[in-house]
């Protein structure tokens, strides 16, 4: 295919030094985003999904290491980049961030107008009355009344406010939107409304979208494609409709059977049982392999490594070749349940 | 294009006056203790014109006779000292030297208190660990000897005498608004603000003090009577401006006359005034405090 790439990341990871010893946040992430697709991110709480966006973004902590052998942005080096130059050349006017919890992402003491005001001209020399008409018109993008700037964060809904930190990420045209858990905290009508204006954003603008939730059925609405995290790792990325279709890695099939389907009304839903791995120490196993109703001898010995299913389709797993049989084992509950 | 920013700047002035005058006169206690701040203030500027007489001249009365220690009557509102003095002339130019000392150590305390804060709050580490060890040792500092070892280094001069009011003072403001900055640099919309690239400098000046500003505006009103009454016992101690006469100035020159027993009228007037000052900024400061904490509004 010959689309052109908007992001690359490869062996991206992120390291904390703690008393107890190295935490891995994130671990050898390689993936990459291409124009005017969404990029879906999925996985469960603590999976390490923010932290490998803000790591993108240069929000972490100084005490985080972050390390990758390439990162790319349109073709430009972004790890040689200083500091200065990344805060003023990249952030925003080439990605921008739709927060999580967006909704208290609003300085409370300036209208909303112009803190998006602010973003503009943090960046662009234009005048106040250009950038302010901008607003307006970024406003109507996201459905909000242009008469709306001039009120402060509080005298708006949950909804507005998240509808208002999307217009603020349209601002600069970004080639690269990161929507961290777009949804969340909102009540489902409201989402509902949200996700369809993101769809229509998407008809409008050409940026593309890294969306992050730990919500499938967002996810899969959504996205073009899909990577699947699992304890600071992809586990799994594929198309979206390969992934519900044909996913291969464990952790995916059990994500899937975890939410219900609409065509197989009064199933029951299957869990994974066990909790998240806590990420601390060296370690040199896969990171699934305690929850992993499949797992072989080998997988205790070596994390494995990415394979390539097909052109889109990668993932880490010892037993993806037998990965139609698994599909079929998966869907019977006993065998989640005999692996603990 | 010029001239309509500007005018936005005025109206952005005066919305921000409004503002202002609303908290304040939302409680009764601080529209009261803004009234006799004002009237205070006004007393201040126009000083010379108001008192009748100058204020180091020996006075007589009507009948010529040399008005010693004369108790308060229309003559002489507020008595006299035992050297003729009018005090009512006096307690005016002292009104000045007063408000003076009190807003220009208040002033730049609170600057110096509130930039330390917020750097130390802001960035952390060692930074934070540096300016907040220093402010300890100001803690440590005792007020009055520090302030005779200064005057008596120096000379008894109104600009050391604030010189040592505002190094001393800072020190609470620093410590608070840094706790303040701290828990406010660590909310989502400051992350938001990061992600937008904003710069350091913005952040603190931008997005962090306006948060911080009621808490902030407590504190200036704090140091301001903080200012005054320190300076009313430094004077009061002999370590005042031999020049210019202050609240606490008078209190001293009466300790020296030696008429403390008999001349009750001479301590009175600036003892009140004092209060009165010290206590309308306290409660002018108590509007903002319910800005700063809406748990201390009456519902």
């Amino acid at each position: 295919m010959s689309r052109n790439r908007v992001l690359r990341v490869k062996n991206l990871s992120v390291r904390y030094q703690t008393q107890k010893g190295p935490v891995h946040a994130v671990n050898d992430v390689t993936f990459d985003v291409f124009e005017n697709e969404v990029f879906g991110i999925a996985g469960e709480s603590g999976c390490g999904k923010s932290t490998l966006i803000r790591s993108l973004m240069r929000l972490l902590p100084d005490s985080a290491l972050v390390t990758a052998s390439e990162i790319t942005l349109s073709g430009q080096n972004l790890q040689s980049m200083p500091d200065k130059n990344f805060r003023e050349e990249i952030l925003w006017s080439k990605m921008s961030l739709v927060p999580q919890s967006a909704m208290n992402s609003l300085n409370p003491v300036y209208r909303v107008g112009h803190q998006v005001v602010e973003a503009i001209q943090a960046h662009r020399a234009i005048s106040k009355a250009a950038a302010r008409n901008r607003v307006a018109e970024l406003f109507d993008v996201v459905g909000l009344q242009a008469d709306l700037m001039d009120n402060y964060p509080h005298e708006f809904s949950g909804g507005m406010r998240q509808r208002a930190m999307i217009a603020m990420s349209l601002a600069l045209d970004p080639g690269l939107i990161v929507m961290d858990e777009p949804t969340t905290g909102l009540d489902v009508l409201v989402q509902e409304r949200i996700l369809r204006r993101i769809r229509e954003i998407r008809s409008q603008i050409s940026s593309s979208i890294i969306l992050i939730t730990h919500d499938i059925a967002v996810i899969a609405e959504m996205s073009d494609r899909i990577g699947v995290m699992y304890g600071g790792s992809l586990m799994e990325q594929a198309p979206a409709i390969d992934l519900f279709e044909s996913p291969c890695h464990p952790y995916t099939l059990g994500l899937k059977n975890a939410f219900p389907s609409i065509r197989n009304k009064g199933q029951e839903l299957i869990s994974i049982p066990g909790s998240p791995p806590t990420l601390i120490g060296e370690s040199s196993e896969c990171s699934f392999l305690e929850r992993c109703p499949f797992k072989a001898e080998e997988c205790s010995k070596e994390f494995p490594a990415i394979e390539k299913l097909a052109e889109f389709h990668e993932v880490r797993c010892f037993r993806h070749k037998e990965a139609p049989k698994l599909r079929e084992l998966a869907s019977n509950k006993a065998t989640w349940l005999s692996s603990n | 294009m010029a001239a309509k920013t500007r005018g936005n700047a005025l109206v952005n002035i005066k919305r921000l006056l409004q503002e202002h005058y609303q908290i304040i006169t939302s409680n009764r206690l601080s529209a009261t203790g803004l009234l006799f701040i004002v009237i205070f203030m006004v007393v201040a500027i126009f000083a010379p014109w108001i008192a009748p007489n100058d204020p180091w001249e020996m006075m007589y009365d009507s009948s010529g006779e040399f008005a010693s220690l004369r108790s308060p009557s229309w003559q002489f509102p507020l008595g006299t000292t035992h050297l003729g003095y009018d005090l009512f002339s006096q307690l005016i130019l002292a009104t000045r030297t007063t408000l003076l000392i009190g807003s220009v150590s208040g002033g730049i305390s609170i600057l110096i208190g509130a930039n330390i804060g917020l750097i130390s709050g802001y960035y952390g580490g060692k930074i934070d660990e540096v300016l907040m060890r220093f402010t300890d040792i100001l803690y440590g500092m005792p007020f009055l000897p520090f302030i005779i070892v200064l005057i008596s280094l120096f000379g008894r001069r109104l600009e050391f005498i604030i010189l040592a009011i505002v190094l001393i003072i800072w020190r609470t403001s620093a410590r608070v608004i840094r706790a303040q900055t701290i828990s406010i640099k660590q909310r989502q919309f400051i992350a938001a603000a990061k992600a937008r690239g904003c710069s350091d400098f913005r952040i603190i000046y931008r997005h962090i003090l306006p948060n911080v500003l009621p808490l902030l505006l407590l504190y200036a009103a704090f140091n301001i009577a903080w200012s005054v009454i320190t300076e009313a016992s430094a004077s009061f101690l002999g370590f005042g401006d031999g020049e210019t006469i202050s609240w606490g100035g008078m209190l001293y020159e009466l300790w020296l006359s030696g008429k403390t027993r008999v001349a009750w009228w001479w301590f009175a007037a600036p003892s009140i005034c004092i209060v009165l000052l010290v206590t309308s900024l306290v409660f002018v400061s108590r509007a903002y405090e319910e800005v700063a904490n809406p748990r201390l509004r009456k519902r």
